[in-house]
Order: structure tokens, then C-alpha cells, then sequence
């Protein structure tokens, strides 16, 4: 209860706000991220960590990339597709990223109707965002398949720089663990959602705390990071 | 339960001064659904955008320009929207996305060094 209180009952209306509020905020000896509560803070705090993690893989494919003196594959039509007769560069890496995308919308309107306290719409669209996130990691099976038959190995491969799978298998393997691992916890917070868990403050089985739709929330938070590290990899990765 | 209680207002002595009013207030980030549908939209044609660079082509600077400019645009959008950063408070948002600013330092330190790397490769591995 008490920690409902603090999440919803402190406005900001009466604080301070730009540079001023951030000062007041960090110097007041109390708590320094005042209208949120401490599990969202902390996932954001672990997505900043994260965020390193993911940063650390992206900055040592660039360093294998721009040190190497043999050409780099050509990413555009080593993730090509044979639809119809032609080659279509890049086609399911760009499925794939409308995949999450649209996985990303279906889990922001979950967040919003929980806040409505609407349980059945909030649990259909986590569902679809689970959906969603499998079908993601699916076409993500299938390219690694495709790509392993075709003889990319972490320490080579027919077209060109050795590094290319040792980043290929590293960065794609890594994102699609956290896919997966969210598709686990959207899975288990719909469960909630539907049994109406939030709606009678029924306490967690393993931290005995009870349940908000707050969580709806924070899970959203991890969902969409998943889905911003992917328009990094997209970025850097297969297009660059 | 009554540990958190007292935590609470132990920690934070700002609650008394919260009037009727703001608790009145909804619970939590609420924000129209038409707000999500149009980032939603945009993403799609960001991602669209993206996806073209590569089927047209673009080669150099003008591709790279492109390539950063529609991530950039992507990431702002589901940071703010999606992930509601535009509405917490500063202090969160910068203690959030300022500590990245450091990879970028990173990001110049290791082009340095690889620039040094493939110099000695080139060096070493080249005709005489």
C-alpha cells in the first residue's frame, strides 16, 4: 500500500522542474527519483546496464571490422532471400524488424489499457506481443540455420573477414536470448493479468509482494529496450 | 508490509504535503491511445525509410548519414514514447541517458586504435 502511495499520490505539480529540479531532486537526501517507484527505477537502471553490455558488442564488431585488411561480406546480400526468381536483399532482416516493431505498439497499448484497469484487453495484447516476440526469435532460428548450412562458422566463412560470424552469432544470439527471456516474462505477467491478480492485490508466489499493474509497465520497459537494441543492430549491423 | 510502511515515510517526508487534488489524480503513465498509434505509424515508415537506404543502394557518406539519422529518429521514439521517458522526471531521463554518453568515448578510442591496427597489419602483411 504505502508504495502505491508514493507512486501515485506524489504529484510533481509542486516541485521544481529543469536543472533547478534536478538539483532539489539528488541533493534532498531522501530519494532521488521521487514519482517513481523503486521497480521501475531499477529496470531502468538494469536496461543502463544492458546498454553497456550491448554497447561493448557493437564497439568490438567495429574494432574487428575497421581493423581488418580483408573485405568485410556484404551483409546485404549475404541476408538475402530467393523469393520469385530474383534475390531480395535484406528481405527478413526488414520483416524481422516490422515483426518487433509492431510487437513494440502491441505491448505500449497493453501498458495503457492496464492503466485502465481493462484485464482482458491488456492480457490479449501481451499475448500478441509474446506472439509477436516468437515469431521474431523463429526467423531468427531460420536465418542462423540458413546462414550455418551455408558454412558461416564462428571462425569463418566463404565470403570474406573470419570476424563476420564470430559478430553475426554473438550480437543476434545475445538479442535474441533477451527476446526470448521476455517472451518467458510477458507470458507469466498475462498469466497475472488475466487472473486478475493486480485487481485484488494478490501477492507475488516468490516476493510475496502484491501484484500492480504497475508491472505491466516495467515488463513494457524491458519489451521496448529489446526492441530499441534491435534498431541499434539493424543500424549498425545489416545496414551499415 | 508495515516495513515498507515505515520506510516510506521515513524516506520521503514529502508526503503529507500532497493534497486531495493530486490524489484525484490516475494512476500511473496515461497517455491516448492515439499517441502510441501514430509513433507506432512512424516507426513503420522509419523502418521503411531504413530498409530502402540498403534497397537503393546508397553508398558513403550519404548512406551512413541515413542510416544514423532514421536510428537516431527510431530510438528517440520509443525512448520517449513507448518507454515513457518524455514524462518522468529530469532527474531520472539524465540519470538514465547521460551514462551512455560515455560509450561514445569509447566508440572514439577504439577508432584510434583499430585505425592503428589495420596500419601495422597493412604494414606487416603487405607487398615488401
Amino acid at each position: 500500500m504505502a508504495e502505491t502511495m508514493l507512486t501515485t499520490l506524489e504529484g510533481t505539480a509542486t516541485r521544481p522542474g529543469g536543472w533547478r529540479g534536478i538539483v532539489t531532486d539528488w541533493s534532498s537526501d531522501q530519494r532521488a527519483f521521487k514519482n517513481v517507484s523503486w521497480g521501475k527505477a531499477m529496470m531502468w537502471i538494469f536496461l543502463l546496464s544492458d546498454t553497456f553490455i550491448f554497447g561493448c558488442f557493437l564497439l568490438s564488431y567495429m574494432t574487428t571490422r575497421m581493423s581488418t585488411v580483408v573485405p568485410w561480406p556484404d551483409p546485404s546480400s549475404v541476408f538475402a532471400l530467393h523469393i520469385g526468381g530474383s534475390d531480395v536483399p535484406l528481405i527478413l532482416i526488414a520483416i524481422m524488424t516490422f515483426v518487433l516493431i509492431s510487437s513494440s505498439g502491441t505491448m505500449a497499448m497493453a501498458v495503457n489499457f492496464g492503466y485502465r484497469r481493462d484485464r482482458g484487453k491488456t492480457a490479449v495484447l501481451m499475448l500478441a506481443t509474446a506472439a509477436l516476440g516468437a515469431t521474431f526469435v523463429g526467423m531468427q532460428a531460420f536465418e542462423w540455420t540458413k546462414l550455418i548450412l551455408e558454412g558461416v562458422r564462428p571462425w569463418g566463412n566463404p565470403w570474406g573477414a573470419e570476424q563476420f560470424g564470430a559478430s553475426f552469432f554473438m550480437i543476434t544470439g545475445f538479442h535474441g536470448t533477451h527476446v526470448t527471456i521476455g517472451v518467458i516474462f510477458l507470458l507469466i505477467i498475462a498469466r497475472k493479468v488475466w487472473r486478475g491478480d493486480f485487481d485484488q492485490g494478490t501477492r507475488g508466489f516468490f516476493t510475496s509482494r502484491r501484484g500492480r499493474y504497475e508491472c505491466v509497465e516495467i515488463m513494457g520497459l524491458y519489451w521496448h529496450f529489446v526492441d530499441l537494441v534491435w534498431v541499434f543492430i539493424f543500424a549498425f549491423f545489416y545496414l551499415w | 508490509m508495515a516495513q515498507t510502511d515505515v520506510q516510506a515515510h521515513t524516506l520521503d517526508l514529502q508526503i503529507p504535503e500532497v493534497t486531495a487534488g493530486e490524489a484525484s489524480h490516475a494512476e500511473g503513465q496515461q497517455h491516448p491511445i492515439k499517441v502510441y498509434l501514430v509513433v507506432w505509424g512512424w516507426l513503420f515508415v522509419l523502418s521503411a525509410f531504413s530498409y530502402l537506404v540498403d534497397y537503393f543502394g546508397f553508398e558513403g557518406y550519404l548512406r551512413w548519414f541515413l542510416i544514423l539519422t532514421f536510428m537516431i529518429l527510431k530510438a528517440g521514439l520509443i525512448v520517449a514514447i513507448f518507454m515513457h521517458m518524455a514524462w518522468e522526471r529530469l532527474a531520472l531521463a539524465y540519470a538514465i541517458l547521460l551514462p551512455p554518453v560515455a560509450v561514445l568515448v569509447f566508440v572514439a578510442i577504439m577508432t584510434v586504435e583499430s585505425d592503428y591496427t589495420a596500419l601495422t597489419r597493412m604494414v606487416f602483411f603487405g607487398p615488401g
